[in-house]
C-alpha cells in the first residue's frame, strides 16, 4: 500500500476509536512531558550555573600572585627558591603577562578598607575597585540605577546592605553624592629621606596622605559580586578599577611590603587576574605564566568536576522521565492489542482483499507512530508549561526571599526534536508486537462468522 | 467457451485442521477442475468443506497436501507476500455477511482494493464508479453501509470485488442472509457478470434450486470429499 492510503487508512482507525486512542495519546503525552520537563530543569539549571560561572571569570581567569606570597589557600611553600628575591607584581610584569598569547586582560585586585562619609556621618567599609568587564559578569543583574557610566568615572555602585545602613530608602540613593575618604600613597624621594631609620639600604619609603574623593552613587546592586578567587568578596563599595587604581591608596600588602623591607617606589600588585579568551587556554596559558615566575592558580579542575555532575544529573533526570514515557508505552501496547481484537473481522476482509502481511502489519505500525508523534508534539507542548509553571512559582518564592528572578527551565530545540523522536521511537517499538500480532492474524479465522 | 488453460484446477487437495491430539478433515483428497467462465456452485451441508474449499482457492489458506493451479500458478507454493498479490489481483470475494468495513462510504469501501494494488489515485474514482454501476448502484454512494438494506449492501461488496477487474469471483453463501427475491436479483447479477464480462465464478450455497438455476454446474460435497459434479438444469425455478 502507498504511504499516503496507509497514513490516511491509519488515521481514519484512530479516529474512530477516538477516546481510547486520545487517553492513549494523552499517556504518551504525559510521559514525553515529564521527560521534557525533567531535562528542562536538569537543562536550565546547567545553564544558569555555567552561565554564572563564565560570567564570573571563575574559569576563564587565572590568578597570579608572586611566588613568595601565596597565601591563603593553607599550602605549604613547595619550592625553596634560591635566594634571590623573587619576581615582584609590578607594572612590568603586568605588561608582561597582557603581551602573552590569548589573554583579554589583566587587571590588578584593588580592595582597601576605608571611611565613607555621607550626609556628615561616617562609616567604615571596604572599597572594591570593578574591571570593565564585570558589566556583563552576571552580578549586576536586576541591579538598581547603571553600571558605571565610563570606566574612569568618579562613581560608585553601593552593595544593598551597605545602601540600607546609609538610608531607609537605598533606592532614594541614586543620584546622590557621597565622600570617599582614603590614605594616599606616596613615595618619598630617597634624597629627601634623612632619618636614619630607614636603614642602610633604604631607598625610599611612603608616606600617607589623607584624601577625599567625591563619588556620584549611579547604583544599588542586591547580589554581593563577590566574583572570582579572592575576588570582591566584603568589598560594600564598588567603584570603577580605573579610577580606585589611579588613587593610589594604600593597601593591605603595603605594610607587608614594609615588613619584607621590599617597599619600593613602584606599585606592586598583591595579585593580577588574567583573562583568557575561553576556559580551553586556561591550561596553557597558566603554564606560560608559571614560567615567567609568577604563581597561577585557576579553577580548571573545579569545572571538570561540575560538568561531571551535570551529566549525571541529567541523567537521573532522564531516567526518572522515561519510567513515565515506559508506562505510556504499555498504554499503546494495550490499545493496539485492544485494537487487534476489535479489528479481527476487518483484517480479515484487507486480507482477502489482498492485503500482504507486511500492509496489515504497516496499519498498525502508523497508527502507533501517529499516536507516538501527536502525544510527542503534546507531551513537548506540556513538558514546556509543566517547566515554565515551575520556573515561575520558584520566582515567586525568590521574589518573596527577596532575591532576583532565575531562569529555571530551558527546553532548547535539540530537547524537542530529541523528545519527539524518542516518543516516535518508542511508539513503534510499542507497536512491534502488536502489529506482527495482525500480520500474523489468519485471515480464514478472523472471517468466520461469529 | 474455448478453454485453453482451465482457471482453477485442484489436484488431490487435502486441508487437515489440528484439534488437539485428533486432526480433521475438513477437505479430503478433492481433485475438480473450473473451466474459464463457468459458474460453478459448490453444493453441501454445513461442515461439508465446501467454504474450507473456497478459502482454499481464494488463496486465504493453504492446503495441507496437493496442488491448486489457478491460472496457470500453483497456490501451494507462492509466497505470503505473492499470495497476497495473487488474492489482490485474480480473485474477487463476497461474503455471506457482506464484510464491508462500516465506519467507510460505500465508494471508500470499493476503493479498497484500488489502495492496496496502489492503482493512482487519479483513476480511482472513474474505476469506482464503473464498479458500482455494474452492480446497477449509483445512488446513495456517500452513504455507509449500515444505511443500506442487505441487497444493496451485497451489490456494494460486488461492486468492491469487481474493482481490480478479477479473473475469478468467488462468493461463499452471497444469499444467506438475503430474502428470496432479493437474493435472485443478486445471483443474477453474478450471471451477468458472467455472461458480460467472462469471469469464472466460484459459488458456495446450500440452496440447491438457486444454483440450479444460475450455475453451470453443481459440484456437492459432504464430509470433506467431492461426491458428485452434475450439469445444472436451468430448471428448479423457471
Amino acid at each position: 500500500m502507498k504511504s499516503q492510503d496507509l497514513t490516511d487508512l491509519a488515521l481514519r482507525n484512530l479516529r474512530e476509536a477516538i477516546l481510547r486512542n486520545a487517553l492513549t495519546t494523552l499517556g504518551v503525552a504525559v510521559g514525553v512531558a515529564s521527560l521534557v520537563a525533567m531535562l528542562s530543569l536538569g537543562v536550565g539549571l546547567q545553564q544558569l550555573a555555567s552561565k554564572r560561572l563564565s560570567q564570573s571569570g571563575l574559569f576563564d581567569t587565572i590568578f597570579v600572585t608572586p611566588k613568595n606570597s601565596f597565601r591563603g589557600m593553607g599550602r605549604p611553600q613547595r619550592e625553596v627558591e634560591s635566594d634571590k628575591p623573587p619576581r615582584p607584581l609590578d607594572a612590568d610584569a603586568r605588561s608582561e603577562l597582557e603581551k602573552l598569547p590569548n589573554v583579554i586582560e589583566v587587571y590588578p585586585q584593588v580592595r582597601f578598607f576605608t571611611e565613607v562619609r555621607f550626609n556628615n556621618k561616617p562609616y567604615a567599609t571596604v572599597v572594591g575597585g570593578m574591571p570593565e568587564s564585570a558589566r556583563n559578569s552576571g552580578a549586576f543583574d536586576g541591579m538598581q540605577g547603571s553600571f558605571f557610566s565610563s570606566p574612569t568615572a568618579n562613581e560608585a555602585i553601593l552593595q544593598i546592605e551597605f545602601a540600607k545602613d546609609l538610608s531607609d530608602k537605598p533606592s532614594s540613593l541614586i543620584g546622590q553624592e557621597l565622600t570617599l575618604r582614603y590614605a594616599e600613597r606616596q613615595a618619598i624621594p630617597a634624597a629627601a629621606t634623612d632619618t636614619p631609620a630607614n636603614g642602610p639600604e633604604a631607598t625610599g619609603g611612603f608616606s600617607v596622605v589623607p584624601r577625599e574623593l567625591k563619588l556620584k552613587i549611579v547604583g544599588v546592586v542586591e547580589t554581593e559580586p563577590a566574583a572570582g578567587y579572592g575576588g570582591y568578596g566584603n568589598a560594600r563599595l564598588l567603584m570603577p578599577l580605573d579610577t580606585a587604581s589611579t588613587l593610589r591608596a594604600a593597601q593591605v600588602n603595603d605594610l607587608r611590603d614594609i615588613v619584607r623591607g621590599s617597599a619600593s617606589t613602584k606599585i606592586t600588585y598583591p595579585s593580577l587576574s588574567v583573562r583568557a579568551k575561553s576556559p580551553s587556554l586556561v591550561e596553557a596559558l597558566e603554564a606560560s605564566i608559571k614560567n615567567l615566575g609568577f604563581n597561577a592558580f585557576s579553577l580548571l579542575d573545579a569545572s571538570k568536576s561540575l560538568r561531571t555532575f551535570f551529566s549525571v544529573f541529567d541523567l537521573l533526570l532522564g531516567i526518572f522521565g522515561s519510567l513515565a514515557l515506559a508506562v505510556a508505552t504499555l498504554g499503546i501496547v494495550n490499545t493496539l492489542v485492544m485494537a487487534i481484537l476489535e479489528r479481527r473481522r476487518e483484517i480479515g476482509v484487507l486480507k482477502a482483499l489482498g492485503a500482504s502481511d507486511s500492509d496489515v502489519q504497516q496499519l498498525f505500525f502508523v497508527e502507533a507512530g501517529v499516536m507516538g508523534l501527536l502525544g510527542g508534539i503534546l507531551g513537548v507542548g506540556f513538558g514546556w508549561l509543566l517547566g515554565r509553571a515551575i520556573t515561575f512559582g520558584t520566582n515567586v518564592y525568590l521574589k518573596r526571599q527577596n532575591l532576583n528572578p532565575i531562569e529555571l527551565s530551558s527546553v532548547p530545540w535539540w530537547l524537542v526534536i530529541s523528545a519527539l523522536v524518542f516518543a516516535v521511537v518508542v511508539s513503534l517499538l510499542a507497536g512491534l508486537y502488536p502489529a506482527s500480532r495482525a500480520a500474523k492474524l489468519n485471515p480464514v479465522d478472523a472471517l468466520r462468522y461469529e | 467457451m474455448p478453454d485453453t488453460q482451465p482457471a482453477v484446477q485442484l489436484e488431490h487437495i487435502s486441508r487437515y485442521y489440528r484439534m488437539g491430539e485428533s486432526s480433521v478433515r475438513a477437505v479430503d483428497d478433492v481433485s475438480l477442475t473450473i473451466g474459464r467462465g463457468e459458474y460453478l456452485a459448490l453444493l453441501g451441508s454445513s461442515g461439508s468443506g465446501k467454504s474450507t474449499l473456497l478459502n482454499l482457492i481464494a488463496g486465504l489458506d493453504r492446503p495441507t497436501s496437493g496442488a491448486i493451479l489457478a491460472h496457470g500458478e500453483n497456490l501451494a507454493t507462492l509466497s505470503p507476500l505473492n499470495l497476497a498479490r495473487y488474492r489482490r489481483n485474480t480473485i474477487g470475494m463476497i461474503f455471506q455477511s457482506f464484510n464491508l468495513l462500516p465506519r467507510m462510504t460505500l465508494e471508500e469501501n470499493v476503493e479498497l482494493p484500488l489502495r492496496l494494488a496502489e492503482v493512482d489515485r487519479s483513476e480511482r474514482p472513474g474505476r469506482v464508479r464503473e464498479a458500482l454501476e455494474r452492480v446497477r448502484l449509483t445512488h446513495r454512494v456517500g452513504h455507509r453501509p449500515s444505511e443500506l438494506s442487505g441487497g444493496e449492501q451485497q451489490r456494494v461488496a460486488i461492486a468492491r470485488a469487481l474493482v481490480n477487474r478479477p479473473k475469478i469471483l468467488l462468493a461463499d453463501e452471497p444469499t444467506g442472509n438475503l430474502d428470496s427475491s432479493t437474493g435472485e436479483a443478486i445471483l443474477s447479477i453474478l450471471r451477468d457478470l458472467q455472461t458480460q464480462l467472462g469471469m469464472t465464478i466460484v459459488m458456495v450455497t446450500h440452496e440447491r434450486p438457486l444454483a440450479e438455476r444460475f450455475a453451470d454446474r453443481l459440484a456437492t460435497m459432504g464430509d470433506g470429499k467431492l461426491l458428485g459434479i452434475s450439469p445444472a438444469t436451468h430448471e428448479a425455478a423457471q
